[in-house]
């Protein structure tokens, strides 16, 4: 079985900066992945590269075998991958439902019709529905999604980005800056909605990494230095002394 | 997030179906095609009783002429509007599918040619779309400023080539033809101005209903989402460059639609309708009238229709007033004339409309006193400023003044200095009323 995503001596530079410094990874189908690493360390930047986002300085990256190391952000998406965005990123003045629907219509094939008719497609507004439900927006649907408060606004961007049904789903921080219980909701909603497909996460809440994944693989400085089981990760020395320690003692605080 | 604990099977009471599928079924229902149908039906009546309310020459070709402006309004907001994109060289579409009118219009009347009138807007449609997909193809890859300074380039170009190539834009005379050469349609031959006026009307219907519907099709979807957040789309599986070229091509068409109803009323074209005065017009009806809704440039039209042909009757200055009223929509009132009724639904919904009678009937006297002391002082200065001699006589309002002496100055600018002054004392208190009325916090609670 080929894995979800193979990334092989990944480079990214800023000019002179080097901040994705060789990464080889592979994220298995099926499982769920989390990436840590202290603040900096360039998890969003290699969330940039695997989507399409950013230009790769070197390397390749395959999704499900096929090369995308060039390809658009759109043209990853067409293949299976949908991303979220760790600073909200939402179409703010259409209604919280039009965002869902938006997020739908690509992978429900209507591409750029002009001959169809949004509110004709039956299976097009109850999948739409649906995913509000599932989210826990419903009630909200009608609003401007830029009005939302800031938790619901995390809920929507995470809908956008399950709604396409996409099997390599990577969420960057879904549950920053929410409280404790909004927290155990989204962990909730991330495992019924990730049930069956792959997952890649950045998290820096340990609770929710260690609830979730099944592998973990730990950034730093541009670099993975451990990928393994929450166990293997946890035990490993070189995590320990590069980054762990200091995380336990603040994710503590959440567990 | 307790709402997620439910799964997308609970079942609601007292009914047995799921709460999301009644939001699908309520969507559905809100944004069906027949709940606008009363008011395509009710602009269809209003469209042909409307000659029998201003039955005079001059105002049937007014009409005409808000007609036009109104299909090309609209197509202007598929661009800025719907899709993001500030073009400032949508005249472009109008004046080349307007230019290929009138030459068609000759060749059906020189060569033979056998064509119906009421179908070559639709030409000049498609002549505007031919050239719409090209420069879609270069100009659409970016929004905001690149796409703006394409647009302009392109302005330019087009309006020097009409200079350049005579053959197909006449030089400085531009091109004339006669619509009523081709077969009859329903015994009309177009001869009088009420005849292509209903002509006028059915075409500015049809298009304005196909722009409606196309704003409701996946692609007039994306094409807004894309405006909001392009990036976003992108991640979504949309190329916004792709998204944008399908409403760029859209607009273009039916720019070339109404540029073939003005040769089919004006039976001439010249290098100014597809100039830059021109593309700048169709922003300002559009703006003024308000991009952010469907009606918004057909109010713009309108609206400034009526300035261009009534105004100025009564003044030189009309374009001043014009401009001026452009630059208050851009300060006060980002979302146009339409935006400011429509601020006005959350009171009006609330019951609480009533409540803003007083403080607009206040608001009004220094209102008015300002517009009419700016007024006078304008038209004053412009009398004082190129009176030759003898020349001392303002005329505004139905008043005539004399600019040489003191009073009529004192008297604008009290009004104009007062009003201003009173509308500046009166501000708080109309927000403060317009809060109350509009409910509490104003919010969405
Ligand atoms: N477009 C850019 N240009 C230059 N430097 C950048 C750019 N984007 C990111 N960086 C730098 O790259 C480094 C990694 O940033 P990145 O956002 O990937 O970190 P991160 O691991 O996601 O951190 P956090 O946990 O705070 O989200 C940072 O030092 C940042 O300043
Ligand atoms: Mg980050």
């Amino acid at each position: 079985m080929t894995a979800a995503l193979q990334m092989q001596g990944v480079r990214k530079n800023f000019g002179p900066t080097e901040i994705i410094r060789g990464i080889d990874l592979e994220i298995r189908a099926g499982e769920r992945h989390a990436i840590i690493g202290p603040n900096g360390a360039g998890k969003s930047t290699l969330f940039h590269l695997i989507s399409g986002k950013y230009s790769k300085t070197a390397g390749r990256i395959l999704l499900n075998g096929t090369e995308v190391t060039e390809l658009q952000p759109y043209q990853i998406n067409r293949m299976g991958l949908s991303r979220s965005f760790q600073i909200t990123n939402i179409f703010p003045r259409l209604s919280v439902f039009e965002n869902v629907r938006c997020g739908l219509l690509w992978s429900m094939d209507y591409r750029n019709s002009f001959w169809r008719l949004v509110d004709t497609e039956r299976a097009l507004n109850e999948r739409a529905a649906q995913i509000l439900d599932q989210i826990g927006l419903l009630d909200r649907c009608d609003l401007p999604a830029g009005v939302l408060a800031y938790a619901e606004q995390r809920a929507l961007e995470i809908g956008i980005t399950i709604a396409g049904g996409a099997d390599v789903i990577m969420l960057d921080e879904p549950t920053a800056g929410m409280s404790h219980s909004e927290t155990e909701g989204v962990v909730d909603l991330i495992r019924r909605v990730t049930e069956g497909r792959t997952l890649v996460m950045v998290e820096h809440d340990m609770g929710v990494v260690f609830n979730l994944a099944d592998r973990i693989s730990v950034l730093v400085y541009g670099e993975i230095i451990a990928t393994g089981s929450p166990e293997e990760v946890r035990a490993s020395k070189a995590v320990q002394e590069a980054y762990l320690g200091t995380v336990q003692e603040s994710g503590e605080e959440v567990l | 997030m307790s709402a997620s604990e439910t799964t997308t099977a609970r079942v609601v009471a007292p009914d047995t179906e799921p709460a999301w599928k009644r939001v699908a079924d309520d969507q559905m229902r809100r944004g069906a095609f027949t709940r606008t149908l009363p008011m395509w039906v009710g602009a269809f009546a209003l469209l042909m009783v409307m000659p029998l309310l201003f039955p005079s020459a001059v105002g049937v070709t007014i009409m005409n002429q808000m007609g036009i402006s109104i299909v090309f309004a609209l197509s202007y907001n598929m661009l800025l509007g719907q899709g993001g994109m500030l073009s400032f060289g949508h005249a472009v579409y109008f004046g080349l599918g307007g230019f290929l009118s009138v030459h068609v219009m000759n060749y059906v009347e020189y060569d033979g040619w056998w064509l119906p009138l009421p179908l070559l807007p639709f030409l000049g449609g498609l002549f505007g779309l031919a050239f719409a997909i090209p420069i879609a193809g270069f100009s659409t890859r970016r929004a905001g400023t690149v796409f703006a300074m394409i647009s302009l380039g392109v302005g330019e170009l087009v309006a020097a080539c009409s200079i350049i190539f005579v053959a197909f834009f006449g030089g400085e005379e531009g091109v004339s033809g006669d619509r009523t050469m081709g077969p009859p349609v329903f015994g009309s031959e177009f001869l009088s101005e009420v005849e292509v006026y209903y002509l006028t009307a059915v075409i500015v219907l049809i298009s304005a209903l196909f722009m409606y519907l196309f704003s409701r099709t996946p692609a007039g979807r994306m094409a807004n989402a894309v405006r909001d957040n392009e990036e976003r789309a992108e991640f979504v599986g949309y190329s916004q460059r792709y998204v944008r070229f399908v409403s760029f091509c859209a607009a273009g068409f039916f720019a070339g639609v109404a540029g073939g109803l003005f040769a089919i009323n004006y039976e001439i074209l010249t290098e100014e309708n597809l100039n830059l005065v021109t593309s700048g017009w169709v922003l300002l009806m559009a703006f003024i009238g308000g991009v952010g809704f469907f009606i918004g440039p057909i109010v713009g039209a309108i609206l400034l229709t009526l300035l261009q042909t009534v105004l100025s009757n009564h003044t030189e200055l009309w374009q001043l007033y014009v401009g001026i009223l452009f630059v208050l929509t851009v300060m006060y009132a980002p979302r146009g004339l339409t935006g400011l009724v429509m601020m006005h639904g959350p009171a009006l919904r609330a019951g609480r409309l009533g409540m803003l009678a007083v403080p607009y009937a206040i608001a009004v006297v220094p209102l008015l006193a300002l517009l009419a002391g700016t007024a006078l002082l304008l038209e004053m200065g412009h009398t004082a400023n190129q009176s030759v001699v003898g020349e001392s006589e303002a005329h505004v309002f139905g008043l005539t003044l004399d600019v040489t002496t003191a009073l009529p100055w004192v008297v604008a600018a009290v009004l104009a200095v007062g009003g201003g002054y009173g509308l500046y004392r009166i501000a708080q208190y109309l927000r403060d009323a317009f809060a109350q009325a509009t409910g509490p916090a104003g919010g969405h609670q």
